[in-house]
């Protein structure tokens, strides 16, 4: 750990997502082709909602990637703490607004799918609900990496924020599952496992598929592009100081 | 007694110093200098525990103090940049939390016999408000003397003090010393210590300081 | 445990000689309250219906509120490296200021509230268990507050940058709180909400100390 800890060269790092980010970017593409001419010609529409149902096909994928992020943030910054790698910071830096943009994402085509089952843009559901509260946790952890000048300390408190959060997740989910009973029981978003038919499970987890790929892809790109930043302020630094 | 084994200290993304090696010993002390931002008050703060090694280990006679943190508090003063002293509580209270927080005696004699080493009993029942930064630091420097620890780690301990209470200061560390206590002080070169090793932290800078974690990609 | 209360005592003193924190962060929670009649109008039904909620919600706020200071002095003083190095484990010294901030906001919340109670037309039936409530969910408030607050420690938002931090961790509390009293005014179950907030309260002093002394020992570095 010492030898890594003295000179983190990510040179190894780069290379390795040199490699990985073509694979990501081709797999993004042909799984999104794939998963939306399956999802919205080759399915048929919901014999209850209609043809709106398809919005599901970027809806529920994305509130997977909603957690699915977070999930990774958690971990990357528990690494951080543990093992001090510094490229898990960089790691959890870097996929927080990729996070948040998904569950965004989630959010807005809840929203679209929404007002035509209910006529209103927002409807208190729970899910969605727990969503908005997940956008919010996305949010407080994006503000406190901006808010140190030094960017150690900013990496240390926000792993210790994301580690709260993800261990509030279930809580959360769980009060706002329970809040929702009380007063609005049935979720139009019904994503019960085994009752889905197979045609349209297969364009979900294409699509799942596709973000993930995605996912990978966008990381890869933010994470070279700050080790890149990381070198050329170096450089510049030197220049200056002569270190 | 006290020994730091190839120490390197890193702030922000800054290599302060590294391979930084120091033996003291009982009645030893070791007084820091070297211009700003040589990592006087970093190497003190990595004494106390206060600031983790990048690299390196501090051992207390021959343990790794690392591995207790709290017991290796309790062996050691920190006197910092700061005088932690409140401005609602007497110079006495002030003293005595600090002495009992650390189980410290904390009856009023005591702690009075504490300030009276810095000539600082008149300011026992002054507010921490009206004191002066000269005032402040002495009150805080009685701490030290109110609940013993074998080490003092004093960071520039004689700022805002005048010539008299320098000299009150000198004869405490004499004390503290023969006593076989240990003292490490950074300083400008106005407290004169006998037989006391001078380490000038520049020499241990590092080639290149910047950029660190990824010191090796640039 | 000496050093514990020792320290806790230190807390009380000072608060009680600064004086006006407590007094500002109920007169804020009465302000925030009285603000509702204003904005929906005095119609006692409508009052009567969200009054648990507001008075919740304005308690929240009021606690986040003085949060921002917690560490704020004593980090700004030095007084947290000391702390760090006194006896008393990082851990336990997280608990002993909660505590002392608990006693000094929490506890003049809660006796402000019935008297808002009164002003928002609450039901007399809900009064005993709006007390309950608050006292099983302010030590929550204070507990995941201390958190935030020593994670912005030397941030350049502090205050602002808390609530966004905490707010968001707040809910489940606001949710069984306000349900709790809901159900003792609407005659209906509340017991099962008053043993969940008990389960908050648990769970955030089981855990909260901890992630509050990581928070404050990298704020140390």
């Amino acid at each position: 750990m010492a030898d890594l800890h003295r000179f983190a060269n990510p040179t190894r790092f780069l290379r390795l997502a040199g490699y990985i980010q073509p694979w990501a970017a081709g797999i993004f593409f042909i799984s999104l082709a794939a998963g939306l001419y399956m999802g919205l010609y080759a399915s048929p529409g919901d014999y209850q909602q209609g043809e709106s149902a398809r919005i599901m096909y970027v809806h529920v994928p994305a509130a997977w990637m909603a957690m699915f992020c977070y999930t990774i943030m958690a971990v990357a910054s528990a690494v951080s703490l543990i093992w001090k790698h510094p490229l898990s910071d960089v790691a959890a830096r870097a996929t927080a607004p990729i996070g948040a943009a998904f569950t965004f994402l989630a959010l807005a085509t809840g929203s679209l799918w929404g007002k035509p089952m209910w006529g209103t843009w927002w409807v208190w559901d729970a899910r969605l609900t727990s969503v908005l509260v997940l956008l919010f946790l996305y949010i407080g952890y994006m503000a406190l990496q901006g808010a140190f000048d030094d960017r150690t300390r900013a990496a240390k408190a926000s792993a210790v924020l994301a580690l709260v959060g993800f261990v509030n997740v279930p809580i959360i989910k769980f009060s706002v599952d329970w809040w929702n009973t009380l007063h609005q029981p049935a979720s139009v978003i019904k994503m019960g496992g085994s009752s889905i038919d197979p045609s349209m499970l297969w364009p979900l987890l294409i699509m799942a598929l596709a973000f993930k790929a995605y996912y990978v892809w966008v990381l890869m790109i933010r994470m070279r592009t700050e080790l890149v930043d990381n070198k050329v302020r170096i450089m510049r630094l030197r220049q200056v100081h002569g270190g | 007694m006290f020994q730091g084994k190839n120490l390197t200290c890193v702030r922000g993304e800054r290599i302060v110093f590294q391979d930084l090696n120091f033996d003291l010993a009982e009645g030893g002390a070791l007084v820091l200098i070297g211009p700003n931002g040589a990592g006087k008050s970093s190497l003190l703060r990595l004494m106390a525990g206060l600031l983790a090694p990048a690299e390196g280990s501090l051992l207390w006679k021959g343990e790794n103090t690392l591995d207790d943190f709290d017991e290796h508090a309790l062996r050691l003063h920190y006197v910092g940049h700061h005088d932690a002293v409140k401005p609602v509580l007497t110079g006495l209270e002030n003293v005595r939390f600090w002495s009992g927080v650390r189980g410290g005696k904390i009856d009023d004699e005591h702690i009075l016999g504490a300030l009276d080493a810095f000539d600082a009993g008149r300011l026992a029942d002054v507010a921490g408000r009206f004191l002066s930064a000269g005032q402040k630091r002495r009150v805080n420097l009685a701490r030290i003397i109110a609940a013993p620890a074998p080490l003092w780690l004093l960071d520039e301990p004689t700022t805002a003090l005048d010539r008299a209470s320098i000299g009150l200061l000198d004869t405490a560390i004499r004390k503290h010393r023969e006593s076989g206590g240990a003292v490490v002080l950074s300083t400008h070169a106005d407290i004169d210590l006998d037989a006391a090793t001078v380490m000038d932290l520049a020499d241990f800078a590092a080639t290149h300081p910047l950029g660190y974690p990824f010191a090796g990609a640039a | 445990m000496g050093q514990f209360i020792f320290l806790i005592r230190r807390d009380l003193s000072l608060a009680f000689r600064q004086g006006m924190d407590s007094v500002m962060v109920v007169v804020f929670f009465v302000i925030a309250v009285v603000l509702f009649p204003f904005g929906v109008g005095p119609e006692p039904g409508v009052l009567e219906r969200i009054s648990a909620g507001v008075i919740w919600v304005a308690a929240l706020l009021a606690a986040m509120l003085s949060l921002e200071r917690l560490f704020q002095t004593d980090y700004e003083d030095g007084s947290l490296e000391l702390l760090a190095l006194s006896s008393l484990p990082m851990e336990v010294t997280v608990l002993a200021k909660v505590v002392a901030h608990w006693i000094t906001t929490g506890l003049p919340l809660i006796v402000a509230a019935p008297v808002l109670a009164v002003l928002m037309q609450m039901d007399a039936g809900g009064f005993g268990v709006l007390i309950l409530a608050l006292l099983l969910g302010t030590p929550s408030l204070s507990l995941i507050g201390a958190v935030g607050a020593a994670l912005i420690l030397g941030s350049r938002r502090g205050g602002v940058l808390l609530s966004l931090l905490v707010l968001p961790l707040y809910i489940p509390v606001l949710i069984f709180g306000v349900s709790a009293v809901d159900g003792a005014i609407g005659g209906y179950e509340y017991q099962a909400q008053l043993m969940i907030l008990g389960g908050f309260f648990a769970g955030s002093l089981a855990l909260a100390p901890f992630a509050g002394a990581a928070g404050l020992r990298q704020s140390l570095e």
